[in-house]
């Protein structure tokens, strides 16, 4: 080195490169010791000092190549800020191409060199002055993008500029950068009323500029759930449809999106069906799939559109095979909620051998759902064809797919039995096992139809290796012991091995053992001694001697099995008969379908990622964004009574009523029965046990739910203080039957309102509403069942309250709720139960539990279901106590339009026990002296003033409790204007 | 929006990464490489991975895999639509998408990205409008960029771009204005082994290449429009017009476009043209198995079938095979078991075949499998779903046009098991 320096002195700017190159060599050798990193090192700081040198340079070509050759290397991940001053030091030209080019470099860089970029920020104004748009977009673009505080303070005004500039490609490129401000610093964007500016460019001429706008914002509204950013009304919703049919494809994806978070009522969205981008089809089903709840079926409309969805559908499945998969996907939720808009489309999902496996996977997962009477040969040949595939994963998923048919097509289960059988002909190992696992649901599903096939299942007992294939062989061993000759036999050849077993198979062997014991006693009573030996001395040996192998050991099921069985034989052999061989029910068609509440929620979702999770965004979207949940918009009245849940009385025909009504009887029988009947909780207990404050609802109020049932007889002392409840509440359910078709005299009723939605209670919806009849308080519910279960054992509670409200008998579901049905009941209530000051006054939270968990919700109630009949005051009384309260506790209210006269009001009131005491004219306004009583005795004094031909009364209270003034002044809203 | 893309070849090198919002760490991709070891091939990985803070989108073409890295709830088909959008793009640009190609031309392709998105929504995706604003590189401009130091970007707006016929830009000059239209058909379909069809469908397209002056109108009508049923337009296409009186009316593109694509689904009588007959056995005895297909015309309404190559994946017990074909070439790769053979054209007198034996492994039990044909084939001058078009009319420009319309027919996914 030392010579090559003394022989080029002359040249000064190698020298120079030399010496640099030594420098950083020597750097370099300190930090890093490997040669032959080093030597990478060398070379790429080489580089870096080459390119430096040429950016430098004055001749214009040389400095753009470099500044590509800067950009070729940031691209493929190399550290290339250390150019920065001196690229930055080449944005101020009039090549475009370099100028395009140094951008580039900087929305990189920028970030990790914040104060060297505000060097660019007088550039970057200067071009937004540009008379060529290009450039002025360009400069609005590349200034969004660089994600440094500094930058974006000197950002506002060119932005704003850009955002009215006069040329479209500029507001359509600005309109995207307010959405990349926002992203930078939300506070700023909103300070500089960027966000109205958008807004406006909603009506902007041009569609190009409406599209970007309506993107901006849904981008936007997603890290502000409750901003009511994109509120749409009528008007606006016509500029996007205009605009939806003249702008770019990815444009519609925007506005359809944003069309979709809307309701209207329009069929233009058909025609975007026809259209070659695949994500424009779906967003545009999406928006038909949310409509089309809103039509009835029986219009001609609804058939046309059913038609017109098929075969954008269809089409999807002929792209890539990505495309393909994410279409799948949506299609499986589509054919869950409206199958009939596929059903004729069967063929289209039958699996080329070529398909990625995911995409084989998902046609026949719908392949299934499809399966009809009508198709079933077609569907069941292919499946079988699909089982001599080479790809074990889809083979298996194929033999459980003809399982499956037969389950859900009845007619089919014959011809699905013999498939199968052929299969297990095959001696595949892996198709036999999974026919035989298959073959067990059929069994169950059809109970005594096809033993026939047992022999032939039995021949390849020994083939079966997996756990699952073991234990459903076992299953069938055990179920049909009394057909298998040799079934002792069978099961003693699988108890040798009992220890190595896993814990699935031991506890089939277990039950099948016990099983066959029953069957034959003669001549099994070794063998269940054994297993059962097996199964609960396992442990006990594995508490003595804690090397044996963990397997055996963490096994509590099995030994808890044992035991169970064990006693039941030892102590009462008739009833361990009736207990193991009981009947079994029968397995349900499908067990994989998606909730229906969720479904509907997905259905919402249509298009995005949401759907090809089949999860709701909430349970996957990052952080801290909230999330909107959407649901699909009620059926019109005017749809189809039997088909909506929501109208379907089917819940409580007319016959069952009498059921409802809890008889004195009853009741008592039913306090008496607790640990017989459902597990209800006791009230008497309930008002005891309650004193824990506001987390009585977690605590012992639970506890009462749960253990409602282990109690055998409430403690006597609380019976009477429940009697006087029920004949009440009894009468008043009688009352409760006419109050649908016309109010008695009773107090006003508001309309149900949905207390639980079935989202947050794992199906189960309630909605409801307080009542008031000739004395007594009841708490009418409406309980629908939307999961896909049967709901049974429910029971309710409420958590102590401002007036001591309580349930005043169970909660009475007779009949166990199968799924989509209804069930109205009308709770009665007391007003004994113990008492703590909520806040606000009125709010009641309640615990509901059935057999799946315990679900709370808080309500308010009125609170003129607490005045009592009792409540009118004796004039002279009247006056001396209004005299008497002092003054401070006199409050004024408005009440606005209300058309009524003096007389009118005075008899409304009076019906729901607001007694006019007296009544006034003082020049010209009528004045109402009226008084009531709350159940607890609290009285309130009213004066309302009317004033005729002014809709707007004013009504004073006073009352030694003023706290109640503002719910009473409520009460007596909700009462006049109802 | 889409947040970042990595470019990846098949041995798991990113070679180019764009970012459009904040820089994501390529450490990201480890998730994606997660997922390709456990997926045995390429095209078996899956296309959306979820990672803790991210979502991966992938296509996989050219033997390149296209990762998008997104963070919000987005319409995955909208970026996966999108990445086809860019391999698509470079194709055009380049005539080829591969590795090598891109990486030559890493600037330009870093230019267009920037180009096709900007913070994750979609700018300009036109092919045409992209190419005014971007030049692509021919050898002819590299030399005369080099000489005259001019550019290969654009300085000016692409006129077309805002206008109300966003797609075709003014000023166009033609000195000789032709427009040619392909009928491509492609016929997907499975025979079962006794050689019934079980499901067979056309996908179709209309690919037109236009160079007319001006602004011209076109007017397009088919004998039988019916057959059309389900089909998706250009843009340019006026519904309207089609939905009324079934006549495809519209301002062309300047250039290659795809005018529109249909689908004939499979409750048409779809017409197969070819048959294959097979004998494949094997038997449980012997090592040596019997192996003859023929190929032979079906319903080709007299026109020659060309181009027909016969593949088959032939199970792992298949050792070799020894077969001689009646014409073609055929070849055997006893590591991936596929056999292919290249028959070219159909003699309907003198049906080609392929007969001969197959070595099995001794003492092993005969394969459980049964392997599957898939059949390549074209048909010059025939569309198989009987589209026909009726005749083409040009308005609002005086010169008269030359016309072409061409048909073809081709294999698509056309399998035949046995």
């Amino acid at each position: 080195m030392a010579r090559s320096r003394g022989g080029k002195t002359d040249h000064k700017e190698p020298c120079a490169i030399v010496l640099g190159l030594l420098f950083i060599f020597v750097r370099l050798a300190v930090v890093r010791r490997s040669p032959c990193c080093l030597f990478a090192c060398l070379f790429w700081s080489w580089e870096i000092f080459e390119l430096k040198a040429e950016l430098n340079s004055d001749k214009k070509e040389k400095k753009k190549e470099a500044v590509k050759k800067v950009i070729a290397s940031m691209t493929v991940g190399k550290d290339v800020s250390a150019l920065f001053p001196d690229v930055v030091n080449c944005m101020q030209t009039d090549n475009l191409e370099l100028k395009k080019l140094v951008y580039l470099y900087l929305m990189n860089y920028a970030k990790s060199q914040p104060d060297m970029a505000i060097m660019a920020v007088n550039t970057f104004v200067k071009d937004c002055e540009d008379p060529n748009p290009l450039i002025r977009a360009l400069a609005v673009r590349t200034m969004g993008c660089i994600r440094v505080d500094k930058i974006t303070e000197y950002l506002c005004e060119p932005l704003r500029k850009c955002l009215k500039d006069e040329d479209p490609y500029v507001r359509k490129t600005a309109a995207v950068c307010v959405a990349k401000l926002h992203d930078i610093n939300a506070q700023l964007v909103e300070d500089q009323g960027f966000l109205d500016t958008l807004k406006d460019l909603i009506s902007d001429s041009n569609p190009m500029v409406v599209a970007n706008a309506v993107a901006a914002l849904s981008e936007i509204a997603e890290s502000h759930p409750s901003s009511n950013l994109l509120d749409l009304n009528p008007q606006s919703i016509n500029k996007l449809l205009t605009a939806l049919n003249e702008c770019t494809e990815w444009g519609q994806i925007f506005i359809l999106d944003c069309l979709a978070n809307y309701a209207p009522k329009d069929d233009r969205e058909a025609q975007r069906l026809s259209h070659a981008n695949s994500a424009v089809v779906l967003s545009a089903v999406k928006v038909l799939m949310k409509f089309m709840e809103m039509l009835s079926k029986d219009l001609d409309y609804y058939g046309t559109l059913l038609k017109k969805l098929a075969p954008p559908l269809v089409t999807l499945l002929s792209a890539e095979p990505e495309l393909q998969y994410v279409a799948l996907r949506n299609i499986n939720l589509i054919v869950q909620k409206r199958p009939e808009i596929l059903k004729h489309e069967m063929k289209v999902f039958f699996v080329k051998y070529n398909d990625p496996i995911y995409v084989k996977l998902e046609k026949l997962d719908i392949m299934i759902r499809l399966a009809s009477q009508a198709n079933i040969a077609q569907v069941l040949a292919e499946l079988k064809e699909y089982a001599t595939e080479v790809d074990v994963d889809f083979v298996r998923k194929a033999v459980r797919a003809i399982g499956r048919c037969a389950i859900k097509v009845e007619q089919s289960a014959e011809r699905c039995v013999s498939t199968l059988l052929d299969l297990i002909q095959t001696k595949v190992n892996y198709v036999v096992q999974e026919a035989i696992v298959v073959i067990k649901d059929i069994f169950r599903k059809y109970p005594n139809k096809y033993e026939s096939v047992i022999a032939t299942l039995c021949e390849n007992l020994d083939s079966l290796d997996e756990p699952e294939a073991r234990a459903a062989m076992i299953w069938i061993v055990g179920e049909y012991a009394e057909r298998i000759d040799n079934a002792d036999e069978l099961l003693e050849s699988f108890l040798e091995g009992f220890h190595d077993e896993s814990t699935q198979v031991q506890l089939q062997l277990l039950t099948a053992i016990v099983k066959l014991f029953l069957k034959k006693p003669t001549e099994t009573q070794e063998l269940v001694q054994q297993v059962l030996s097996l199964a609960t001395q396992l442990l006990c040996s594995d508490f003595m001697d804690f090397s044996s192998t963990p397997k055996d050991s963490d096994n509590p099921d099995l030994r808890d099995r044992g035991y169970i069985y064990w006693r039941l034989l030892s102590t009462d052999p008739v009833a361990a008969k009736e207990v193991v061989l009981a009947e079994k029910p029968l397995i349900s068609e499908e067990t994989d379908l998606i909730e229906p509440t969720l479904l509907d929620e997905l259905i919402c979702y249509i298009g995005t990622l949401a759907s090809v999770y089949h999860k709701p965004p909430s349970a996957f979207v990052e952080g801290g964004r909230g999330v909107v949940h959407k649901s699909l918009p009620p059926r019109t009245a005017s749809s189809e009574s039997a088909e909506s849940p929501e109208t379907a009385p089917a819940g409580a025909p007319p016959g069952e009523q009498p059921d409802v009504i809890p008889t004195q009887g009853d009741l008592l029988g039913d306090l008496l029965n607790l640990d017989l009947g459902p597990p209800v909780s006791g009230p008497p207990l309930a008002t005891t046990s309650v004193q824990m404050g506001a987390v009585d609802l977690l605590g012992g109020g639970l506890d009462s739910l749960i253990g409602g049932s282990n109690f055998t007889a409430p403690p006597a002392a609380a019976v009477p203080a429940n009697l006087g409840a029920p004949m009440g509440s009894g009468l008043s359910d009688l009352f409760d039957l006419t109050s649908s078709v016309g109010t008695l005299s009773g107090s006003y009723v508001a309309p149900k309102a949905v207390w639980l939605p079935a989202m947050k209670a794992k199906g189960l919806e309630i909605s409801g509403t307080f009542t008031r009849q000739v004395g007594s308080i009841s708490m009418d519910l409406q309980l629908t069942n939307k999961a896909l279960q049967v709901m049974t054992d429910f029971a309710i509670q409420f958590n102590r309250n401002s007036f001591g409200l309580a349930p005043a008998a169970p909660l009475q579901v007779h009949a166990p709720l199968s799924p989509n049905q209804t069930v109205e009941i009308s709770l009665p209530l007391s007003t004994v139960g113990s008492v703590m000051k909520m806040e606000p006054l009125n709010n009641l939270q309640v615990a509901v539990k059935n057999n799946i968990d315990v679900f709370y919700f808080s309500t308010l109630y009125p609170l003129h279901i607490l005045f009592v009949e009792d409540g009118k005051m004796d004039r002279q009384m009247f006056l001396a106590t209004w005299k008497d309260i002092p003054n401070e506790n006199e409050a004024q209210f408005q009440i606005r339009d209300c058309p009524l006269n003096a007389e009118a009001v005075s008899s409304r009131l009076q019906s729901s026990n607001i007694f006019t005491v007296a009544k006034r004219n003082v020049e010209g306004q009528d004045m109402l002296y009226q008084s009531l009583k709350l159940t607890n005795g609290i009285w309130v004094l009213a004066e309302l003033r009317i004033q005729p031909g002014n809709p707007s009364f004013t009504l004073s209270l006073k009352c030694r409790a003023p706290e109640v003034s503002q719910h009473v002044c409520q009460a007596y809203e909700t009462i006049l204007k109802n | 929006m889409i947040h970042s893309l990595f470019l990846i070849n098949s041995s798991g090198d990113i070679f180019l990464e764009k970012h459009w919002k904040s820089v994501v760490s390529r450490s990201v991709c480890d998730y994606f490489f997660e997922a390709q070891e456990r997926a045995t091939e390429a095209e078996n990985v899956p296309p959306v991975i979820p990672t803790p803070h991210h979502y991966l989108l992938s296509v996989y073409r050219h033997k390149i895999f296209f990762v998008a890295v997104i963070q919000t709830e987005v319409p995955p088909l909208f970026v996966i639509e999108f990445l086809h959008r860019v391999v698509d793009t470079f194709q055009d640009y380049f005539g080829v998408c591969s590795e090598p190609v891109i990486k030559d031309n890493v600037v330009v392709v870093y230019e267009v990205l920037e180009e096709m998105l900007d913070n994750g929504f979609p700018l300009a995706t036109e092919s045409n409008i992209l190419k005014e604003l971007i030049k692509p590189p021919t050898i002819l401009r590299t030399v005369v960029n080099t000489i005259t130091g001019s550019t290969n970007v654009g300085d000016q707006l692409p006129t077309g771009q805002l206008s109300v016929v966003p797609w075709r830009r003014t000023g166009v000059k033609y000195t000789n204005n032709e427009a040619y239209f392909d009928v491509i058909e492609e016929i997907d379909a499975i025979i079962d082994k006794s050689g019934s069809t079980i499901t067979a469908e056309i996908q179709g397209v209309i690919d037109a290449c236009v160079k007319l002056t001006g602004m011209p109108d076109l007017t397009l009508s088919f004998m039988n429009p019916r057959l059309l049923d389900d089909v998706s337009f250009h843009p340019c296409v006026r519904f309207k017009r089609w939905e009324s009186e079934r006549i495809l009316s519209f301002i062309p593109p300047d250039g290659n476009f795809r005018l529109l694509s249909y689908h004939v689904s499979a409750q048409n009588l779809v017409a197969i043209p070819v048959y294959v007959k097979h004998g494949i056995s094997f038997r449980d005895s012997s090592s040596l198995g019997r192996f003859e297909i023929t190929v032979g015309p079906k319903q080709t309404m007299g026109k020659t079938i060309e181009g027909v190559i016969v593949t088959s994946q032939m199970p792992k017990g298949v050792l070799n095979m020894s077969l001689t074909p009646s014409q073609g070439t055929h070849t055997f790769d006893p590591v991936t078991k596929m056999l292919s053979w290249d028959v070219g054209k159909i003699n309907p007198q003198k049906l080609p075949s392929l007969k001969g034996t197959m070595s099995l492994q001794a003492g092993a039990s005969k394969p459980d499998e049964n392997p599957t044909i898939s059949l390549q084939f074209k048909i010059q001058q025939l569309a198989i779903s009987g589209l026909k078009v009726n005749r083409l009319d040009m308005y609002g420009e005086k010169y008269k046009p030359f016309k072409g319309i061409k048909y073809m027919t081709k294999a698509g996914k056309f399998q035949v098991r046995t």
